[in-house]
């Protein structure tokens, strides 16, 4: 197969663009976290860092949450880390995307990889133009740009602001928004709609296991059946 | 140990076991091929994951202390109507945030 030369630029700002949506829910979603930690009695440079390094959102209020109701160190990382494990599987998703591009620009990429800068990128994959695998990492890294760099930026307004900000933005809505819009658009194919209802009713069933099991289970049973109905459907035809 | 000792440990911790996580597959997997029923699974990842974390969230909303909230659920639903509808992220987003605070402000 012939490709133009990479065009990495224009992948970039493809992916700069593609990501811009996402502002609207990641400042307010940033900006919580800010307020939640400020309230908690931690310190700017405590919250920045945090906000910097592990640049998880839903990981983050758990961990946050956990110390702030005295629970061991250990359950509040062990917990926090397993909220993190479905990254594990945008990991596996995406490195048949990206797998043979530089290591260098795949360090980066799993530094800034989220459930955001993972749907922007699965987004523009599933409607072309058809980019190659550098193509794909830059389009990838430039998705990241309006999602990480503005997560910084919120944390630390949600500080500075404190709770002046009116409970009646409901800025906690934000996210379950945002994860809706990445999911939404994209919803086509019958294994896709089948993959996503049993994922719900099954997170919905388990929810009350701990350590984020119920989410790691519903997804394994979203995917088979994805899969499985992929399978079908061939058979069919 | 005092609060900020807790919390930094906590945060080189997560930090480092988020990265590893991250960099899992990405970093040391690479492009090294897969079997075919696993590569069909990791097609569905993104519709498994996603409305998974969320439905939780839109059904027992922590804001309102776990009690279902019919403006947040209306505004799930009207995201949802509008992505799936438009195929438009954008729309999905502000469709959603529309409804939450028209019904809010209704409701409230």
């Amino acid at each position: 197969m012939d490709h133009d030369p990479p065009d990495l630029t224009r992948a970039f700002r493809l992916g700069i663009r593609d990501g811009l949506p996402f502002l609207i829910v990641i400042v307010p979603f940033g900006m919580l976290f800010g307020v939640l930690a400020g309230e908690a009695g931690w310190s700017l440079t405590e919250i920045m860092a945090m906000t910097i390094l592990v640049i998880a959102g839903a990981s983050q209020f758990t961990a946050l949450q956990l110390l702030s109701e005295h629970a061991p160190l250990l359950i509040a990382i062990v917990t926090a880390l397993a909220v993190n494990l479905r990254l594990a599987m945008y990991s596996a998703s995406l490195a048949q995307y990206i797998g043979a591009t530089p290591p260098l620009g795949r360090v980066l990429a799993a530094y800034c990889l989220t459930d955001q800068t993972y749907g922007i990128s699965m987004t523009r994959l599933a409607r072309g133009p058809e980019l190659t695998p550098r193509e794909r990492l830059a389009h990838f890294l430039g998705g990241a740009v309006p999602v990480c760099i503005p997560w910084y930026f919120a944390t630390w307004l949600g500080t500075a602001l404190g709770s002046a900000i009116p409970p009646a933005l409901a800025l906690d809505f934000a996210a379950p928004i945002t994860f809706i819009a990445l999911v939404g658009p994209g919803l086509r194919t019958l294994p896709q709609i089948a993959a996503a209802l049993v994922s719900v009713v099954v997170a919905l069933a388990l929810a009350a296991l701990p350590y984020n099991l119920w989410l790691l289970i519903a997804a394994l049973a979203g995917m088979t059946t994805g899969a499985l109905t992929e399978i079908w459907l061939e058979r069919r035809a | 140990m005092s609060d900020s000792a807790r919390i930094w440990i906590l945060i080189a911790a997560v930090s480092v076991g988020t990265f590893l996580i991250r960099y899992s597959f990405i970093g040391l997997v690479g492009d090294r091929a897969i079997p075919r029923w696993a590569a069909r699974m990791l097609r569905y990842v993104p519709v498994a994951v996603m409305p998974a974390l969320v439905a939780p969230l839109i059904a027992w909303p922590q804001a309102t202390g776990g009690e279902t909230d019919p403006a947040r659920l209306l505004a799930a639903l009207a995201a949802l109507g509008v992505g799936i509808a438009t195929r438009n992220v954008l729309a999905s987003i502000f469709g959603g945030m529309a409804v939450l605070y028209l019904t809010l402000w209704l409701v409230g």
